[in-house]
């Protein structure tokens, strides 16, 4: 069991308890939390899993990959830790892990 | 298309590009015209006319000559059948001789992402339509990294999310006055008094167009995107290029009407305003094609794809009242609906991609420079896809997988105003209509780009009080 925090932009704050090996994105959609609709399946192909990684989980998250960075750039929303979701897989070693999501998905 | 041709068309291109910033960008839509009209003369080339034949079964014909361009295939409902033909058997087709040359169709859901997903081997450039446009007027839709980028992200600012709900109130506003204007006593043109003019609304609320003769814009994009030549509508050139014209003009006039009030300390929250404040783009007038080409890809591509939805709409829940009972009782289920909506209809067939390269893609070999068509249409009813895909069902789980707006970085700039635009109709709708029935079958648009309804004669029945 792992815990992901996902921090809507009004800051509200959604907590999720999951034991599956998935991508963010999944993990997201799979607990219904508000604000990231994956509507391409997770093929980086729509941009609309958008997330903010906080500092301290930059590193072990990791940078986005070439196609990622072409959709999030066209998001007035990106920041230097931006990922897609989709493109983030979440492993136990990543308990505790804390994204923001911005205020508007693509 | 014979070589003395090829050759005026590259010139006509080349001094195109080099008048581009010196000649006013009227005087350059006219004599493209005049030298199509001369070309016409001299016979070196003909108008393309097409005429409406019974479309045979996908299964009497061929395999090799199953031909998914003709403007016919919607309004005669073959279009499920062809699609349904190629998905299993050639998802990768050569079509080796249509009215618009040789061309590649994609019809399966995965395949097709995959090319939109690959802009370095599959190019949009120079244009995004099966065939040919009689002026090339330069679109971010159809140019590759990284020049759409900059220009993309020069103008999105319009149809942000954060500018949308500015606009929401004001959207809300007009659809609510077209809705209580319609006749509740008679039957009436539903994509007329409302699909048509709700669309024209919005784009003038958009563009900061004047309110007044806002009807001009959905005319000036039925007759843009309407040629034989693009996608075998029934605007004639002649009638293109006026339209062009009209729209050039206009646009000119308020673009320096716009920075003189700019000038005054005016703001707004509309594409002109955002263009010309923006770094990248504001001395966009200087470069009349490409001004008049990002103002065109915004009324064409916010014209028919709304307008069709919001008639596919009404259409849909017609077919399917239990559907229509679903959302009256749930009307939570109201964005989803609109997803499965735009699924659904699909008011935009396809995107075409050129390879810039040879590629081996899907088993087949497509051979540089080839037209590679990616039908949105077919992916959309991939039954590899969606389950029972030629059903509409409001709350299908996946429905916001659908293809309508494409995928990569050319996807919809408009998707969150078109899902805003149908949401606010059906909102309104529900709070007035018990229901809206649907007399006789509706006319349908002849192309094979636009899918799409040119009339639906409609009754609305009022809420009991
Ligand atoms: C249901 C309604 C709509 C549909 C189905 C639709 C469909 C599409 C499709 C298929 C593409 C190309 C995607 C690709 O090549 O991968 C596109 C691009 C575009 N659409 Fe829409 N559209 C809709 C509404 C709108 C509206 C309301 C606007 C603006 C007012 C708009 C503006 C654009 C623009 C500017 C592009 C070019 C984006 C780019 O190249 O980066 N669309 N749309
Ligand atoms: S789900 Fe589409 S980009 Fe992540």
């Amino acid at each position: 069991m792992a815990t992901v925090t996902f921090v809507e932009h009004d800051g509200t704050v959604h907590q999720v308890d999951h034991d599956e090996d998935g991508s963010l994105m999944e993990i997201a959609t799979n607990h219904a939390v508000p604000g990231i609709e994956g509507d391409c399946g997770g093929e980086a192909a729509c941009g609309t899993c958008h997330v903010i990684v906080t500092d301290e989980w930059a590193g072990t998250v990791g940078p986005r990959t070439g196609r990622e960075q072409q959709m999030l750039e066209m998001s007035p929303e990106c920041e230097a830790n931006s990922r897609l979701a989709c493109q983030v897989a979440v492993s136990s070693a990543m308990d505790g892990l804390k994204v923001r999501l911005p205020e508007f998905q693509m | 298309m014979n070589t003395t041709d090829g050759v005026l068309d590259r010139a006509k291109m080349t001094a195109q590009r080099k008048v581009q910033s010196t000649i006013p960008v009227q005087q350059q839509v006219r004599a493209a015209h005049l030298m199509d009209r001369a070309k016409r003369r001299l016979g070196m080339s003909e108008q393309l006319v097409f005429s409406e034949t019974p479309i045979p079964d996908a299964a009497d014909v061929p395999l090799t000559e199953l031909d998914v361009s003709n403007p016919f295939l919607f309004r005669q409902g073959k279009w499920h059948s062809y699609f349904r033909r190629l998905r299993d058997e050639a998802p990768v087709h050569y079509l080796a001789d249509s009215p618009f040359g040789p061309f590649w169709s994609i019809t399966r859901y995965e395949d097709i992402r995959a090319v939109d997903l690959d802009p370095d081997v599959f190019s949009a450039e120079p244009r995004i339509i099966l065939g040919h446009a009689p002026i090339n007027v330069e679109m971010f839709i159809a140019m590759d990294p990284p020049k759409h980028d900059v220009q993309r992200k020069a103008v999105q600012g319009v149809v942000a999310p954060r500018n949308l709900k500015e606009m929401e109130s004001l959207i809300r506003e007009r659809v609510q006055e077209v809705l209580d204007g319609l006749p509740t006593d008679r039957p009436f043109d539903w994509v007329e008094r409302v699909s048509k003019e709700i669309t024209a609304r919005m784009l003038a609320t958009l563009l900061d167009f004047p309110y007044e003769e806002r009807h001009k814009l959905p005319y000036w994009s039925d007759a843009i995107s309407g040629t034989a030549e693009a996608t075998g509508g029934t605007t004639d050139q002649d009638l293109f290029y006026t339209a062009i014209g009209d729209l050039a003009r206009s646009f000119m006039a308020l673009w320096h009407d716009k920075a003189a009030r700019r000038e005054r300390g005016e703001t707004g929250f509309d594409l002109i305003t955002l263009m010309q404040s923006s770094e990248d783009i504001k001395d966009l007038i200087h470069r009349p094609l490409e001004f008049l080409g990002n103002l065109t890809l915004l009324i064409v591509g916010g014209n028919d794809t709304t307008r069709n939805s919001m008639s596919g709409s009404v259409l849909a829940l017609h077919q399917n009242p239990d559907q229509l009972e679903k959302l009256k009782a749930n009307p939570s289920l109201i964005p989803n609906m609109v997803s499965e909506t735009i699924r659904w209809q699909t008011p935009l067939a396809y995107m075409r991609r050129v390879a810039k390269q040879d590629v081996h893609f899907g088993g087949q070999f497509i051979r540089k420079g080839d037209k590679v068509v990616m039908w949105y249409a077919s992916g959309n009813r991939d039954e590899r896809q969606f389950e029972d895909p030629d059903a509409f069902v409001i709350d299908r789980p996946n429905a916001r997988n659908h293809m309508s707006f494409g995928f990569g970085v050319h996807r919809c700039m408009g998707n969150r105003l078109a899902e805003m635009q149908l949401r606010i109709l059906w909102e309104e709708i529900l709070a007035r209509f018990d229901r809206i029935e649907v007399i006789g079958e509706p006319t349908y648009v002849q192309s094979n780009f636009v899918k799409g309804y040119e009339s639906m004669t409609v009754q609305v029945t009022p809420k009991a009080q």
